[in-house]
């Protein structure tokens, strides 16, 4: 299936920051994502909705490589950062993976002080003297908006914080390393109600550096954080397109019919 | 929500939940009017007698006429039943506490028949160096040194090539390999120690006396230190020996533990750090160590408790020749569990044998002292979590 | 959208890149040095542990004939077999399982039933892994201080005894464990149809925890069919056939370890046959536990 991009021309298109191009997903014989094109704005808030095992998840692992710890997971086409084809990239994917941070539905705090779990992955790419690492720690807790909460406890266990906390000290760690976009794989599921309104700023914050791609299946916190959103269902992508326009007057039937609650 | 009420002995009703894969829990025909199947049990019908509720079921077969009066039947059940409760309560109770009488009788034996050594000797005997059976002169360092050296050696070799084991078979293996690996090293845990020690003899006595310690003391023959450490006959019996076969043995006790430990790492907990770009290595080291340090560290002790208290793996190839003379680690020496091995059957009853079964004492305290610190240890790591968490 | 302009110009970004790629090549390294270390590991361990099963197999495989078990232990540089021992063994095998299997279930389910929390039951699970961990040539000498010296001999039943005291915390271990994977909502619904509790616990979750305390018995019998050092100053050993456990009986371990540090030939190869058929022995018993825990 082919988006339909090209139906709704929007001639203030920010630059494209990631392009997905005829993407194939396959765990072992199950073919999960079929034939993705996509092109992810810069400096916006891309969602992914769609019904559970829809392929909105994989897709954002592709994104990261993150797959590749799986022996029977493959991917074939091209994801394009830059330009760079991740897929067929020389590099390393650990330094790919640098430049792509990630959150996931449940807060992972390391097993460390609050501290070194920002400073973890700052370490493994750079070099900075303790000032300058301090620094960088409390930049991305402030980032996250969790400096004024931690500021004093920034020796203690990483899992003495509270749910919303850790997944906030999660996403820090995630901006630390200084990433170009940012995978969010739905990061409220796990968090009450006031913690998620908290991400959800914290996201809107977030998107004046970072393009930010999130995956979720609550459609207000789509309509809430997304400038752009992506429908997909059984591993196509049904409609992509301005938030606003996909929420009000989608172009496709399956899609009117999932964001209005008539779906299955 | 349909209610029933009734009894049935009729398996059909297992049957046919077992069937339509309904989760039930099961009651067995007992020759009395408990049988049947149970889902969804409410606080408000726990102890309503008889009275059960069937969600989604056929018609219940066969129900006994209602006139049948339950209470009547019940009677001497409940009389029976109490009675029986009271008495499965006790003799359950009785199996417990015969573990706990099991210990203290075990420690009250063995110091009972050590006390005549350790009205003699006191605390003393732990760094008394002298073996006489013939004059009634005894002292346990020579034993001690060898057990504690052997499970020293032991560990050394153990945790590092178990810590490699674990990291192959979670992160690197294929997955065709995984399995027939890991069940491989499980299986070879089973294996008694007999075994380990009749090859470590046979087999690999020579092969390290031939291999390892001739050409070592031709090249530090006249070192001053060094050569002392590697001399002796060369017949691969000692110290070193008895060390390398309890690690060979132990290995896949650590391995295994680890490997489960790490298996029940959160995947997400890895993907986090793989996602800022850490390599497995990292991830292991940094990550997954670190979060499972306690049962890292139970396996550990495991492995030292099997080492401590390991007999045959030690007794075939340690020599058993009471001296410390040399610090050699290729001299024949001896170890608490062989020594009791070699000549407790043999000793004549009194100080001989009171001072075997000091030393049998000693490494029961050993090993007591070694699961304790780990418990303490342990429970020092879950707390300092408790209060993180 | 091909045709927008991308970001990857900038020329920032771009540097940053450079400073890490060079600051990853030296983790890289460590990385591979790790995994290659790993690697070896698996290869040393593997490598040892084929060679020990190699060497009892092949060594013990060709001493097999009809005559081990027909024949009792020879006297040095004779013909025999290993007949004596090997009934022997399992004489005290089997009664140490009748004994110590019954009495290990039963605490186990106490500790997993009765009061799990309740200080006895904690203290029970404590001096349980403390039996567990406890050296078997130390139960032998328990043995023989509170049999073997009060009946003045050596006896097979002395052997059983030991042997039966090694089954009882690896029983109670399993039994418990099995039974705390039980869901309560299955003994619930059986209150709840107004059971005692002791046909609960045993026609119930007993039942249901079936395959795994029957595992856990067949890895106690696994345990002490190679167990030597608690048979050593309680059965001790016999050279000839017996079914009289109130003497020294004859038994397989303490036989293969006379036999081994034996300077004599033909005893030293039927040790290495008798090492084989327990090495065959507890590895078969193994395999069936796990298949019997699997099927469930």
């Amino acid at each position: 299936m082919t988006l339909i991009m090209t139906d709704t021309p929007t001639p203030s298109l920010p630059p494209v920051k990631m392009s997905v191009r005829n993407l194939d997903f396959y765990y072992g014989k199950f073919h999960a994502l079929k034939n993705i094109n996509l092109d992810i704005p810069a400096n916006r808030v891309t969602a992914f909705i769609g019904p559970s095992g829809c392929g909105k998840s994989t897709l954002l692992r592709a994104f990261n490589r993150m797959y590749e710890l799986y022996p029977d997971q493959r991917a074939t086409g091209e994801i394009l950062l830059d330009g760079e084809n991740l897929l067929t990239s020389r590099q390393d994917v650990a330094l790919i993976r640098a430049r792509i941070g990630m959150v996931f539905q449940k807060p992972t705090p390391f097993p460390m002080s609050i501290f070194d779990n920002i400073a973890f992955g700052v370490k493994l790419f750079e070099r900075l003297s303790l000032i300058d690492l301090e620094e960088r720690v409390e930049w991305a807790l402030k980032k996250a908006a969790l400096w004024e909460e931690v500021k004093d406890k920034l020796r203690q266990g990483g899992a003495s914080l509270s749910g919303g906390q850790q997944q906030r000290l999660c996403i820090a760690r995630g901006i630390a390393i200084k990433p170009e976009l940012l995978l969010l794989d739905e990061p409220c599921s796990a968090l009450d109600p006031i913690s998620t309104a908290r991400v959800e700023e914290l996201i809107a914050e977030l998107k004046k550096d970072y393009t930010v791609v999130i995956v979720t299946h609550n459609m207000q916190q789509a309509a809430r954080v997304s400038d752009y959103t992506a429908y997909m269902y059984l591993g196509d992508l049904v409609e992509f397109g301005e938030t606003e326009q996909m929420f009000f007057k989608p172009n496709r039937r399956e899609t009117e019919d999932y964001i209005t609650g008539r779906f299955g | 929500m349909k209610e029933t009420e009734g009894y049935s002995s009729d398996s059909n009703l297992s049957s046919f939940c077992h069937k339509s894969g309904i989760k039930c829990g099961f009651l067995f025909h007992d020759g009395e009017f408990y049988s049947g199947i149970i889902i969804g049990i409410s606080d408000g019908v726990r102890n309503a007698r008889g009275v059960f509720m069937v969600e989604a079921l056929l018609s219940p077969p066969a129900l006994p006429p209602a006139s049948l009066p339950p209470t009547s039947r019940r009677k001497g059940g409940v009389f029976s039943n109490t009675f029986s409760d009271l008495l499965f309560g006790v003799v359950t109770r009785g199996a417990a506490l015969l573990t706990l009488a099991l210990l203290l009788g075990i420690l009250l034996s063995l110091f009972i028949g050590a006390w005549p050594a350790i009205e003699r000797y006191g605390l003393g005997f732990l760094t008394h160096n002298a073996w006489d059976p013939v004059r009634e002169d005894f002292g346990g360092m020579v034993m001690i040194y060898g057990t504690l050296m052997t499970s020293a050696i032991a560990l050394l070799i153990a945790v590092p090539v178990s810590f490699g084991i674990a990291l192959f078979l979670t992160e690197l293996s294929p997955a065709w390999l995984k399995r027939p690996l890991g069940t491989a090293i499980e299986l070879l845990a089973a294996v008694p120690s007999i075994v380990y020690g009749m090859w470590g003899l046979m087999v690999f006595g020579p092969v390290l006396a031939r291999y390892v310690q001739q050409p070592l003391q031709a090249w530090l023959g006249d070192t001053p230190f060094f050569g002392s450490l590697v001399s002796g006959p060369p017949v691969g019996i000692g110290i070193l020996s008895a060390g390398i076969i309890l690690s060979i043995m132990i290995i896949p006790f650590i391995a295994s533990v680890m490997r489960d430990v790490f298996d029940v790492t959160p995947p997400l907990l890895k993907e986090s750090a793989y996602g800022l770009g850490a390599t497995t290595w990292e991830v292991i080291w940094k990550i997954v160590l670190p979060y499972t340090r306690a049962g890292v560290l139970g396996g550990i002790m495991l492995g030292l408790g099997r080492a401590l208290g390991e007999t045959m793996a030690v007794t075939f190839v340690i020599g058993n020749m009471n001296q410390l003379r040399s610090p050699s680690l290729f001299e024949a020496a001896n170890s608490i569990t062989s020594a009791l091995a070699n000549e407790f059957a043999e000793a004549a009853p009194g100080m001989h044998q009171a001072a075997l079964i000091y030393l049998g004492l000693i490494l029961f305290l050993i090993t007591f002292v070694v699961l304790v610190f780990s418990r303490l240890l342990l429970l020092r790591l879950q707390k300092n979590e408790g209060t993180r968490a | 959208m091909n045709a927008l302009p991308d970001s990857s110009t900038n020329p920032e970004v771009s540097a940053n890149h450079k400073a890490r790629a060079a600051f990853f090549a030296r983790r890289k390294r460590i990385n591979q040095a790790a995994l290659t270390l790993s690697l070896a590991a698996m290869v040393f361990g593997v490598f040892w542990l084929m060679w020990i099963l190699w060497e009892t197999l092949w060594l013990g495989f060709g001493g097999l004939s009809l005559t081990l078990f027909t024949q009792s232990t020879p006297p040095p540089n004779d013909a025999g077999g290993l007949a004596n021992a090997l009934f022997g063994s399992f004489l005290m095998v089997a009664a140490a399982t009748f004994i110590g299997a019954p009495i290990g279930v039963l605490s186990g389910i106490y500790l997993a039933e009765y009061h799990p929390r309740g200080a006895l039951a904690v203290t029970v699970r404590f001096v349980n892994d403390l039996l567990l961990s406890a050296p078997s040539i130390v139960i032998g000498l328990f043995v023989y201080a509170i049999i073997v010296i009060r009946f003045q001999r050596f006896s097979g039943w002395a052997g059983a005894a030991a042997l039966s005291l090694i089954v009882i915390p690896v029983v109670i271990r399993t039994t418990e464990n099995m039974l705390a994977l039980i869901p309560s909502s299955l003994r619930e619904a059986a209150y709840a149809l107004g059971a005692p509790k002791w046909k609960v616990i045993l026609h119930v979750t007993l039942n249901a925890a079936r395959a795994g305390v029957i595992t856990g018995i067949l890895l106690a019998v696994a345990r002490i069919s190679g167990e030597t050092a608690p048979l050593l100053f309680t059965a001790l050993n016999n050279q000839f056939w017996t079914s009289d456990l109130s003497g020294p009986t004859a038994n397989l371990p303490v036989t293969i370890f006379q036999f081994a540090m034996s300077p004599y030939e033909n005893w030293q190869q039927l040790a290495w046959v008798g090492v084989f058929l327990i090495t065959l022995a507890v590895l078969g018993l193994n395999i069936l536990a796990r298949l019997l825990s699997r099927h469930k």
